[in-house]
């Protein structure tokens, strides 16, 4: 099902107001650059967009397949067949990573700008797409899509602030935030920001409501199971995680150590620098932890939960129809079975028949023996030997019970992409699987 | 200006106002002290910590939302009922017949926003380290509103009965069948058998008391609608003002020291 004439001649409206809001935000920017400024190339630049985006407002307007922009099939179809969680995952990984890396190159305003307005368009041309808009445009998807700009506006604002606050420190002058030491009154100051601020998002409730329809579905009915069945969209990292999880471990342990892991979070950070502002040289370490956590498994994940799964939980690219006949192999195997049967070329342990309880429980736990060893392992012989390698330093100012909290913490919260490394390479399903206590890990 | 002056120099108007208009720097200072609405504020901060690129304004929107929420929520439960029988056509009749229409379209993107402003304030207070002493008890709170906030917005969801909300609502509450030892599905649910007789079963786990039932049902929206509209609304109310009073005592807004 691929794009017809009727899909572009009701999206034909949005796209046209869409193109022509990017005209004149790029038109106000362009004047802002050129009169305050005094950047007059750049102030010809953005004009020079802006007019382009008047001309792909028109083209959009026209509500024909010929003219409307939109990508190339051949690279639509090229993004479906490439992308799946592999390379997804990866591919958000390293994007992060260039970030923040060339944080300094990306945090110029007329870079940003650029990447900015380079995601809109994209965005655009992708909303041409019959089954791209389908996804996003559901109601309850599109804050999804206000949440990672306003990320991506917010991440900006705080990198800009911290790679000034960083050169400064590395000079040895205070923080820019130390500049305005000098005190205000809160009546006019603040009350006025916040009236402000009150009305804005009074506004903007107020236009998003009366644009955009609450969701309302037939009637429910408990023998009607819609395909997919998905949670909330702010819980569906956690749905994401199912995947490679068992549900106590997705649904309860894992969520549950967030919640604890962030209340722990004051308590750990034991730096004292980096106290009321902006800064990342001063507190990489948990700067990245922090980070990795929100953008790499809770944020990305959630989008890949909400907008990359279809039918059965299956994988559809961005542009790829959500058909729910679509079937994926699934050759996932447990560790017990990799070990015995495919390594040693054995049998796996089985107790003998009529066997007591004792002994079932120790057949069980020879099976599973190889996953019990590497998962204890890592759980309990890798943070005393971080202890005295990588985390030396850690250890030292923490304390035995700080130190050994935080490092079960972190082994724990890269539980996840190891299993989803192991999934992708050896196609393993479980490390230890016991289904007689419903324990699969 | 004469009908001003009279009305402010009426006895009506001075018992509400304590004070002169707050136009120089005294009734500027008094006006912060005497105005409950405005007492929770200083009388004066650093110019840094009400610049808009250092705090947002994220936690103020957050509780504005929350206020937004309060209000519109009230409103609908004017039309709704929590029973199978007018839930789903309650709001139906909300969405076509009652003027006004846009009361659940605020109230569920109020929601949604108030989801994302909770997360970007934290997003904030991270980077600006604003969790270290003395304000790490502070941070805590704001952990457990953030999963009250959750919580609100995953009760409310299931309130319209339509098929979007039940079954998110099955997705969500099913993992509670699997809690180690509580759920029935969970790991070392057997470890719980007294006298050969199983006590963690489909009818008594830690999902059936939240659901009040083995299945979304009508215990499930009655708990759900109490849980929404009154037991988690009222442990937010508390913990906000924790967590307002808290910020004053922990020395106001964060800044480098």
């Amino acid at each position: 099902m691929h794009s017809n004439g009727l899909f572009l001649k009701d999206v034909a409206g949005f796209l046209g107001f869409y193109y022509t809001a990017l005209a004149l935000m790029n038109a106000v920017a362009a004047l802002i650059l050129w009169q305050k400024k005094k950047q007059t190339g750049w102030a010809i630049a953005w004009s020079v967009f802006a007019s382009v985006m008047m001309v792909l407002a028109g083209l959009a307007l026209s509500g024909s397949k010929s003219l409307v922009p939109s990508l190339p099939l051949a690279a639509r179809s090229l993004v479906n067949t490439l992308s799946g969680p592999m390379l997804y995952t990866l591919g958000t990984t390293a994007l992060f990573t260039i970030l923040f890396v060339f944080r300094k190159f990306f945090v110029q305003p007329m870079v940003a700008w650029t990447v900015f307005n380079a995601a809109l368009v994209l965005m655009g041309l992708s909303m041409a797409d019959e089954n791209f808009a389908a996804i996003v445009m559901k109601p309850d998807n599109v804050p999804i899509v206000g949440l990672v700009f306003l990320l991506a506006f917010f991440t900006w604002v705080a990198t800009k602030q911290a790679v000034v606050n960083d050169e400064r420190i590395a000079r040895g002058l205070p923080p820019m935030e130390k500049l305005d030491d000098e005190k205000v009154l809160v009546w006019p100051d603040l009350v006025y920001t916040e009236l402000i601020c009150m009305v804005a998002v009074s506004a903007f409730l107020l236009v998003w409501a009366i644009f955009l329809p609450a969701p309302l579905e037939e009637p429910a009915s408990s023998v009607k199971t819609p395909n997919p069945s998905k949670a909330p969209w702010y819980f569906l990292g956690l749905q994401e995680m199912l995947v490679y999880f068992d549900p106590w471990y997705a649904g309860v342990v894992l969520p549950s150590l967030v919640v604890f892991g962030l209340m722990a979070m004051p308590y750990l950070d034991f730096n004292k620098k980096g106290n009321g502002y902006y800064s990342i040289e001063e507190r990489k370490f948990s700067y990245l932890v922090y980070q990795f956590g929100f953008f790499e498994l809770w944020i990305t994940l959630i989008i890949l939960g909400t907008f990359l799964r279809g039918p059965n939980w299956n994988f559809y690219g961005p542009f790829e129809y959500w058909t729910p006949y679509k079937v994926e192999v699934l050759n996932n195997v447990d560790l017990p079975q990799m070990f015995w049967v495919n390594l040693l070329d054995r049998p796996l342990p089985r107790a003998p028949q009529g066997a007591g309880t004792l002994a079932q429980i120790g057949y069980i736990l020879l099976r599973e023996a190889p996953g019990i060893a590497l998962v204890g392992a890592y759980l309990l012989l890798l943070p005393p030997l971080l202890a005295v390698t990588f985390f030396r330093g850690f250890f030292a100012k923490m304390g035995f019970i700080r130190y050994m909290i935080m490092a079960n913490l972190m082994l724990l919260m890269l539980s996840l992409p190891l299993k989803m490394i192991l999934r992708w390479t050896l196609n393993l399903k479980y490390l230890v699987s016991i289904p007689e206590f419903s324990l699969n890990f | 200006m004469a009908i001003g002056e009279t009305i402010r120099n009426s006895q009506i108007w001075k018992s509400i106002f304590r004070h002169p208009m707050p136009l120089d720097r005294r009734n500027r200072i008094v006006v912060m002290l005497t105005n409950f609405f405005l007492h929770l504020h200083p009388v004066s901060i650093k110019k840094q910590g009400i610049a808009l690129s250092f705090t947002w304004c994220m936690g103020g929107v957050t509780f504005f939302l929350f206020l937004v929420e309060t209000v519109t929520g009230v409103l609908l439960m004017f039309y709704y009922r929590p029973t199978l029988e007018w839930a789903y056509n309650d709001i139906l009749a909300l969405r076509d017949v009652t003027s006004l229409g846009i009361l659940r379209e605020l109230h569920r993107w109020g929601a949604h926003a108030m989801v994302i402003t909770t997360w970007l304030h934290m997003y904030r207070v991270f980077l600006t380290g604003s969790y270290k002493p003395p304000r790490e008890f502070n941070w805590v709170i704001g952990v457990i509103l953030l999963l009250l906030t959750l919580l609100l917005s995953f009760t409310g969801y299931l309130l319209p009965w339509d098929q979007l909300a039940i079954w998110a609502i099955t997705v969500g509450s099913n993992m509670a069948r699997a809690t180690p030892i509580l759920g029935y599905e969970g790991p070392g649910q057997q470890l719980l058998t007294i006298g050969g007789i199983d006590m963690i079963t489909d009818a008594s786990d830690a999902r059936f008391g939240l659901l009040g039932a083995r299945f979304v049902g009508e215990e499930t929206l009655n708990r759900f609608y109490v849980l929404h509209c009154i037991a988690i609304p009222l442990a937010v109310a508390l913990l906000l003002a924790i967590h307002f009073w808290r910020v004053r005592k922990d020395g106001g807004i964060s800044g480098p020291l």
